[in-house]
């Protein structure tokens, strides 16, 4: 891939600048709240295959779901689903028919399999998944921290379908002494020299028969920037893991070292991988399994409701690398807890759906508090976690409701 | 060889234990065509506008940049520096100063 020269951007450059001086168009915009700001973001519809989405940045795409969409259905629609890429160069046209897949590295034999290879050749699995990206809710961190600056909007709940993973490698069958799967996509950095975005997975975890290989989402196939054709589907891990566009898997028989798997998108290894601003020298490990969260969504901070009369209060919760146990809600700042009736559950991976009818007892103001708690026990914390690249945030979320 | 094992696994009906409906109307996939935005924003005037608009948006709009919270000097260079060292942005030299000076003006922590 060429290198874009300075002259090139300037000539695009000026193009840009005569496009701004035209009439201005109106703009629907939307105000995050970020702690310190900026939180005005414009509400976007100007991407193919996309309904309203908050801009984050146009390129490469970072596209946050509007909160309210997780309030209307289970599963997340896939032209509301949030949207993140590291490169810019990404094709935008994809023939099914030229379309392939390799399979190669420590395998063996090479494969090169087509779409209708895998869409027909390979037994159908469906899983419902929570997609998050690791720097979902980054601009609530404090303190603030550089990144993509989305609120609790870069998460999604899709039905998926298509392959195991498993299945693929079996397929090319892998060589005894093999550890690595690295996975990468048809994004190619503008810079030639600059490192391709590719992640891996251990071995055994590759072919734990969970992880796939998706074509549709919601019975649908992928919108081009959701990583049409094929995106790797990682349940329970965060998204960076999920690789969108997916044309090339390798088995690795050393572990992988490339830039976006040793150095990019790693934790402190510390309890919520968290530590103190200004802390070094902590070991850091790649980031891989998610936390428990859950969200208040059919009401928001400021809003009104009557005293002494039933209000309906419901979310949305996930366990992470497990199922939800429980979801606990608190109208005194988590002086006292109630449990929430849970909606039906649709996989453990998946978002669930809680509903309960509260009454608040006198006129003022009421921190309500919701906690997940998962299948392993581990429950949202009830302090914010910190870290320098804004990974994992978890806390017990808090929604200032006012009875009157 | 894989073609051998495609037309074995083809009749199996692919699995319907596991996906009973949906397996019984075969999926297909549609070929894409789209066009993303350019994301055309330029950097806000002021001195250093040329450096930053020359240098950065070749890999990214200015939008993200214009997302990003108030941070010190030390903390945009350190941006500015990771986006040449991990990302390989062909930043010259001499613009580095120039673009950590115009970034802290623009959104310089107090």
């Amino acid at each position: 891939m060429a290198m874009v020269t300075r002259r090139q951007v300037l000539g695009a450059a000026g193009v840009g600048a005569l496009a701004l001086s035209g009439p201005s168009r109106a703009q629907t915009m939307i105000d995050l709240a970020l702690p310190g700001g900026p939180g005005a973001r414009q509400i976007t519809t100007a991407f193919p295959q996309k309904g309203s989405m908050i801009l984050q940045r146009t390129r490469p795409p970072l596209l946050e779901t509007p909160f309210e969409v997780f309030d209307k259905s289970l599963f997340t629609p896939a032209d509301q689903f949030y949207v993140r890429w590291h490169w810019a160069l990404i094709p935008t046209d994809i023939d099914i028919e030229k379309f392939t897949l390799t399979v190669r590295g420590h395998v063996n034999q090479t494969l090169s399999l087509s779409l209708n290879d895998i869409l027909h050749g390979l037994p159908i699995v469906q899983l419902a998944a929570v997609n998050q990206c690791s720097g979902n809710s980054r601009g609530f961190f404090q303190p603030r921290v550089s990144g993509g600056q989305w609120a609790n909007g870069a998460m999604g709940n899709a039905l998926w379908t298509g392959v195991r993973l498993k299945d693929v490698l079996d397929r090319a069958g892998v060589k005894p002494g093999a550890v690595q799967v690295r996975f990468k996509g048809l994004e190619e950095p503008v810079v030639a020299d600059a490192p391709h975005f590719m992640k891996s997975l251990d071995i055994d975890h590759a072919r734990d028969g969970e992880v796939m290989i998706a074509y549709a989402m919601n019975g649908e196939q992928l919108p081009l920037v959701n990583g049409f054709p094929l995106r790797l589907v990682v349940p329970g891990w965060y998204a960076t893991y999920w690789v969108k566009m997916l044309n090339d898997i390798e088995v690795l028989d050393q572990p992988d070292t490339n830039y976006w798997t040793k150095v990019a998108y790693t934790i402190p290894d510390t309890p919520h991988a968290s530590i103190k601003p200004g802390d070094t020298n902590v070991k850091m490990i790649p980031i891989n399994r998610m936390v428990p969260r859950s969200f208040v969504t059919n009401m928001t901070s400021g809003q009104q409701v009557k005293t002494g009369a039933p209000t309906t209060l419901r979310g949305i919760a996930f366990g992470g690398d497990s199922g939800v146990a429980r979801v606990d809600y608190s109208i005194d700042n988590g002086q006292t807890w109630r449990e929430a009736p849970l909606g039906k559950d649709e996989g453990k991976y998946g978002f669930r759906q809680w509903q309960t009818q509260l009454t608040l007892p006198s006129p003022g103001k009421f921190g309500l508090l919701t906690r997940c708690t998962n299948n392993n026990g581990v429950a949202q914390p009830d302090t914010p976690n910190w870290n320098p690249a804004g990974f994992m945030r978890n806390v017990v979320e808090s929604t200032d409701i006012v009875a009157t | 060889m894989f073609r051998k094992f495609l037309s074995v696994a083809i009749p199996l009906s692919m699995a319907s234990m596991q996906l009973p409906e949906r397996a019984a109307s075969a999926f297909e996939l549609k070929s894409l065509k789209i066009d993303l935005p350019d994301g055309d924003r330029m950097f806000p005037a002021g001195p250093g506008a040329d450096a930053i608009n020359n240098n950065c948006l070749a890999c990214h709009s200015a939008g993200m940049v214009l997302n990003q919270p108030a941070m010190t000097r030390q903390a945009w260079a350190t941006e500015v520096n990771k986006m040449i060292n991990n990302y390989k942005a062909p930043v010259a030299p001499e613009d580095v100063g120039t673009i950590v000076d115009y970034l802290t003006a623009l959104k310089g922590a107090k």
